[in-house]
């Protein structure tokens, strides 16, 4: 079996089922799996009290001892979940924003939505103090009235990129400036810790801060990558192609955003709104897997290995000083945003 | 998907046909005309009924309206070619025929049932477009591409069956792309892209095809190529093709049927032979012109008048 070329494979089964895949997608993706949960168990073992990876794989599968069983279980097992689960909605949402929009700059970062989630959270932080589903409510709520806004603001008889990607640039700067009001507005204590938040950050995530994700994603993954997986594939081609060949295109587009939309919630309120993984993530897993298409499944798993590495990085890079993890992922995904701003400027699609 | 390739051609069963014709009009070219019919045919009584017809249909996008009160009928096993000038609503009229547009009054049948509550799958297995611009995926290879024509037979665990593998390299046989399946879409010439956009409406196996302008924007050999192509698929396969054409020699040449629009309205319709006069190109696109037998196939050609 060739993992080099770009072909795709099928296995069919006697009774006339049939189900095709890419290899080397397929290796891109495990590749990007495998290394994530390496990450995991090195950044489980990392902190004050340093564990080696082997006691942590121990602990992990129940045969530590209860020291070690209270700090992996309880302590830093959330963090890490968070941070896969995190990087895994925010790719998967990246790719699918990037595939409606049929641009790189497609992606919720860019478009607004994760602002919107930031400041529907910030409302509840303030008004109510919030526990972690309040405020997962908040976040939900406050990115799917931006949708909605954005939505309305660049329908013009269908969805075109850039309309979008320009509405939704402008949306993003008046949502951080609605976001810094809020702050301003907060006591100190509450204040610091919600530019904490802003900035995206994993620090002392407990096991109720990873499940409304969770039940999020076990909801919307495999509607977006089993239910709508393949029509999106098919709108690539535009809208007109994709609706000749029996794609239902506005009612698949609009299940894709909502679902798109509610990823990104719901990973901004476990994690704060942590940038720029989802518009990398995609274009990563694209350059790897060569394959034509939204690379859905590729996304997703690149984007739990980003996010997991640059917590990795954020712990220990700096001795001494934890990071944000939005900080790492922030630097390094503002270089490529750069990057990807010159390109298409050269390509001239801007 | 063979079968009697009937052909009368000689009206619209439905329509508002200003002139309709009874067969009995020019007979050298209407002789010419039935020897190319008859190459094609296996001879048979007048066509079944039209399988799509359109029905007191308004167009329009917003509020701006493009047609009104239009009927319209594509004769089965046709090759039905609608012509006119720049913004006459041809393109209007094939997108509403595939329900990508939905007519502000009256319906478009297919089959006799109303195509706006078919199934997307269902009526993308029967009736397939060729839009006039879709965009190749980056990076795609052109077997990817015509496979992608599989899709209304295709689901969720059947994604990939031996059918769909005959039939897309039937296709691309068919069109003449077979030695390309490996090539990247964008690498290709503009003919032989158009040869592979081609290939993937044919691998959708439906009877019915609609092509949106298939030869813009292509040079004038590729355009002969193309529309060769769409002849043999027509009268091989027996496929009922309408196409949307700029060039009325192009039209008269290949079409079987001849739809002459001009601001939203049919002026006329039938067998090219029969309605294409200089009068009806004066009418059509307000140019004067001759228009005399076509020396290679005796179909009209329209020679445009000298300036004055």
């Amino acid at each position: 079996m060739s993992l080099t070329g770009t072909r795709s494979r099928v296995v069919r089964t006697a009774g006339g089922l049939s189900v095709g895949y890419r290899p080397r997608a397929l290796l891109v993706g495990t590749g990007c799996l495998l290394l994530a949960l390496v990450a995991a168990v090195f950044a489980i073992g990392s902190g004050e009290y340093p564990m080696p990876p082997g006691d942590v794989l121990r602990t992990l599968l129940g045969q530590g001892d209860p020291a070690d069983a209270f700090i992996v279980n309880e302590l830093r097992l959330p963090r890490t979940a968070t941070a896969l689960l995190v990087g895994a909605s925010l790719g998967l949402s990246g790719a699918v924003f990037q595939a409606v929009v049929r641009n790189p700059l497609g992606s919720p970062d860019i478009l607004g939505f994760t602002n919107g989630a930031a400041a529907g959270a910030l409302l509840v932080v303030f008004a109510v103090g919030g526990s972690s589903a309040l405020l997962a409510g908040g976040a939900v709520t406050g990115a799917l009235v931006t949708g909605t806004l954005i939505y309305a603001l660049a329908w013009k008889g269908g969805l075109h990129g850039y309309r979008l990607v320009l509405v939704g640039v402008g949306t993003t700067a008046i949502l951080t400036g609605v976001n810094s009001y809020l702050i301003t507005r907060a006591g100190l204590t509450e204040a610091s810790r919600a530019v904490l938040w802003m900035t995206g950050s994993l620090d002392g995530r407990g096991w109720d801060d990873v499940l409304p994700l969770a039940l999020g994603m076990v909801v919307l993954v495999p509607l977006v990558l089993l239910g709508c997986g393949r029509a999106l594939g098919m709108m690539e081609m535009g809208d007109d192609a994709a609706y000749a060949l029996g794609v239902r295109v506005e009612h698949t587009r609009l299940t894709l955003l909502v679902a798109g939309i509610l990823l990104v919630a719901l990973s901004a309120a476990a994690a704060g709104p942590v940038s720029f993984v989802a518009l990398c993530a995609p274009q990563l897993a694209r350059r790897l897997t060569k394959a034509p298409g939204p690379n859905l499944l590729p996304s997703l798993c690149m984007g739990t290995l980003l996010l997991i590495c640059a917590d990795l990085v954020a712990q220990r890079a700096f001795d001494g000083h934890q990071l944000p993890v939005g900080v790492i992922t922030g630097v390094v995904g503002g270089g490529y945003l750069v990057w990807l701003l010159a390109t298409e400027r050269r390509a001239g699609r801007i | 998907m063979t079968g009697p390739h009937d052909q009368t051609g000689t009206h619209g069963p439905t329509g508002t046909d200003v002139r309709t014709h009874d067969g009995g009009g020019d007979t050298m070219k209407t002789a010419t005309q039935a020897d190319r019919a008859q190459t094609a045919a296996t001879a048979g009584p007048a066509a079944g009924e039209p399988r799509l017809t359109g029905h007191d249909l308004t167009l329009a996008y917003d509020q701006r309206t493009i047609a009104r009160e239009l009927d319209v009928a594509v004769p089965d096993r046709s090759f039905t070619v609608v012509v006119g000038p720049n913004a006459c609503g041809k393109s209007t009229l094939l997108r509403a025929l595939s329900r990508m547009l939905r007519p502000t009054r009256g319906q478009v049948l297919l089959d006799g049932n109303d195509i706006a509550g078919l199934p997307a799958k269902s009526l993308a297995r029967t009736l397939g477009l060729l839009p006039q611009s879709s965009t190749a995926p980056d990076g795609i290879t052109v077997a990817d591409l015509v496979a992608r024509g599989r899709y209304p037979h295709q689901g969720l665990l059947r994604q990939w069956s031996r059918d769909d593998e005959r039939v897309v390299a039937e296709s691309m046989a068919a069109t003449g792309v077979e030695g390309l399946g490996d090539r990247f879409v964008d690498e290709l010439s503009g003919g032989q892209r158009q040869r592979v956009w081609i290939a993937m409406a044919l691998a959708q196996q439906t009877p019915l095809l609609l092509l949106d302008e298939p030869t813009t924007y292509l040079d004038i050999a590729h355009q002969i190529e193309i529309l060769d192509l769409c002849a043999r698929l027509h009268e091989e396969e027996g496929r009922t093709l309408v196409a949307v054409l700029h060039d009325l020699n192009h039209a008269a040449r290949y079409a079987t049927h001849l739809i002459a629009m001009r601001d939203g309205r049919i002026v006329a319709q039938g067998e090219p032979g029969e309605i294409v006069t200089a009068e009806l190109v004066a009418e059509v696109f307000g140019m004067p012109c001759r228009v005399i037998d076509d020396p290679e196939t005796g179909t009209p050609l329209v020679v445009p008048a000298a300036r004055r």
